[in-house]
């Protein structure tokens, strides 16, 4: 029984309803906290030009161990838990994170710091009102591969029972019936869709100052 | 305090980086308060590093630098910073921030409140010839010489009596230039900072200074002196040569008409001078073409008034058919005609009077004190 049954899908709403919201309870919270321990780690890569190296071999590292080992190295600290599913994630997006934040700071314009350091602004001070607010366009598109990569790995947490809408795919296969994998596959797309687009609205409304962006760049040119 | 007391005062300053460069060699100077000092030279020779050490944006190698008679060594960088304001070049202003709270930085950074910073940003706003609606957009929806103008506002937001500006005009168009110099000194009338101001620009330098420090390359201070002594006595070939071959008719654009003398329009000879109703002139007359149809074939006249330079007025006279350039009054109101040999004589008495001065008065320019008359 190859065909997808679409009467299955109605019936099932409620399941999938609560499926998807799984997911996001896995995927939203690493995303998260990627981003709160990737950024105070990529201001000290940017400034302590000693430790760049170490840091993004770091996260390289983590990037490439194999997803399902992850899990299964976690599982004698955190057990079977959505922690486990969690930090396994969190591990894989301080990669991208990290990677980005730091080249959003190198991307800040010299004179800009210069200027609030030479205003009198801390350095702390010139780092939330200026370094990181103008870094946020090369931050956030960290963030929405970070979201969308971690969304489709969430299935694989399946095997400690935190897969989200990846508990269809075992389900499915284990019954040989392929309605809902197609429709968990289906509801991954529309997930990954639907978080890329609101983090492409908050970052239209946190970044005024680049919307017009031909204009920009022709102003920036002519300066 | 009083006018032309040192206010920043640099005490055999130097500063070797640590690749090895001297930047800036056994630096004394001192500048005073209410006064431009402009400091000029070859690229590499200093500037900026000087300018830089005032806000301990730098730290020298040896010496001592005081503002208001304080080491500034021992002063909290940050609150020194508060306390000068600093203009570099291309604005340095912040593109995420609209012109707005790019001037109320500093007064936030003091803990003014939004409200209170935004008002007084307002009021710069205004002050540096901006129009409100600039307000709420974004640095670069805005032309570099309007940048510049909102440059200079930040850095007077909170009111900081030193200004430190680090060749704040050199990205923008000779025309331009000349209307922000206008409006600086417009400015400094009116606020009587103590302003510290980088440029390789010798003309800006005379424009602007009340006295001139020009720095060779190697970061030594080769002569500071008011811009009329600089330029009536270089102190030696390297000024020379860096005031330029124009350095007489630099010196003429020092000083004013007013005090040279003025007759009466002539009323023979071949050229007369024909005036409107109400006495402004309109030209020269050839009386020697034919017929006396007046109007078209009149030769244009710029009348120049007391505050105009001896420099235009030489021009002027240069290009006057007659030789005699027309003087008018503030209603632009003929008073009298002046003669090319009187404007030589009295740019003669000029370069005589800069040469002999004693490091002190700069004629016309400046009063004794260093201040903007
Ligand atoms: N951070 C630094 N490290 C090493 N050398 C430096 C540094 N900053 C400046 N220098 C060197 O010190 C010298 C003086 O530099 P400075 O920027 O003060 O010159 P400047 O007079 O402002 O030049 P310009 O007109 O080109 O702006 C130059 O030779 C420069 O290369
Ligand atoms: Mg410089």
């Amino acid at each position: 029984m190859n065909s997808v049954d679409w009467g299955w899908i109605p019936d099932h709403a409620r399941d999938l309803t609560i499926l998807a919201l799984d997911h996001m309870a896995t995927a939203g919270p690493a995303v998260l906290f990627g981003l709160l321990i990737a950024v105070p780690l990529a201001v000290v890569a940017h400034r302590v030009r000693a430790l760049r190296g170490l840091l993004l071999g770091i996260s390289s590292i983590l990037y490439t161990i194999p997803s399902l080992a992850l899990f299964v190295l976690l599982l004698p600290i955190t057990g079977l838990t959505r922690t486990t599913a969690i930090v396994g994630l969190t591990a894989y997006t301080l990669c991208v994170l990290i990677r980005n934040t730091v080249e959003g700071l190198d991307a800040v314009p010299a004179h800009a710091r210069e200027a609030s350091v030479a205003m009198g602004s801390s350095r702390t001070r010139t780092l939330l009102t200026v370094e990181l607010p103008l870094a946020l366009p090369v931050i956030m598109a960290g963030v929405r591969v970070a979201t969308v990569m971690s969304i489709s790995l969430v299935s694989v947490a399946s095997y400690i029972g935190y897969g989200g809408l990846g508990q269809l795919f075992t389900d499915g296969f284990q019954r040989n019936f392929t309605t809902p994998v197609w429709a968990g596959v289906a509801l991954t797309l529309l997930l990954a869709l639907v978080a890329d687009a609101l983090l492409v609205a908050i970052q239209w409304l946190c970044t005024p100052w680049q919307r017009g962006h031909a204009a920009r760049t022709s102003a920036g040119k002519a300066a | 305090m009083g006018k032309g007391l040192p206010v920043i005062e640099f005490e055999s300053v130097s500063k070797h980086y640590p690749n090895g460069t001297t930047a800036v060699d056994d630096l004394t100077l001192t500048m005073p308060e209410g006064g431009i000092t402009v400091l000029v030279g070859t690229s590499g020779c200093g500037k900026t590093t000087t300018l830089r050490m005032i806000n301990r944006m730098v730290d020298p190698s040896s010496g001592r630098i005081k503002l208001n008679g304080k080491d500034i060594s021992a002063t909290d960088r940050a609150e020194l910073r508060r306390g000068i304001g600093y203009v570099i070049q291309q604005a340095g202003l912040f593109p995420h921030r609209t012109v707005l709270d790019n001037i109320a930085t500093v007064p936030l950074v003091l803990g003014w409140g939004r409200r209170k910073a935004r008002a007084r940003a307002e009021e710069l706003l205004e002050r540096v010839g901006l129009q409100p609606d600039a307000a709420k957009r974004y640095p670069h929806q805005l032309s570099g010489g309007q940048q510049q103008r909102v440059g200079v506002a930040r850095a007077l937001a909170a009111d900081p009596p030193v200004l430190l500006m680090d060749e704040p005009f050199s990205a923008v168009d000779p025309v331009v230039r000349a209307h922000l110099q206008d409006e600086l000194l417009r400015l400094q009338d009116e606020l009587q900072k103590t302003i510290v101001f980088v440029t390789h620009d010798i003309d800006e330098a005379v424009r602007l200074g009340d006295r001139i420090a020009i720095f060779r390359t190697g970061g030594q201070l080769v002569q500071c002196a008011t811009p009329a002594e600089l330029l009536a006595r270089p102190a030696d070939a390297f000024v020379a040569d860096f005031l330029g071959a124009e350095r007489g008719l630099k010196l003429l654009s020092l000083s004013t008409l007013a005090g040279v003398e003025q007759g009466p329009a002539p009323e023979s000879g071949r050229w007369r001078l024909v005036t409107s109703g109400d006495g402004r002139p309109q030209g020269w007359r050839d009386t020697t073409a034919d017929g006396d149809s007046a109007g078209a074939d009149l030769v244009p006249v710029r009348p120049l008034s007391d505050g105009d330079s001896l420099l235009a007025a030489l021009n002027e006279a240069v290009a006057s058919p007659s030789g005699l350039i027309a003087r008018v009054d503030a209603d632009g109101k003929l008073t009298g005609v002046t003669s090319r040999d009187a404007i030589h004589d009295a740019a003669g008495h000029e370069h005589a009077r800069a040469a002999k001065a004693d490091g002190g008065a700069a004629p016309a320019k400046t009063d004794a004190e260093g201040v903007i008359a």
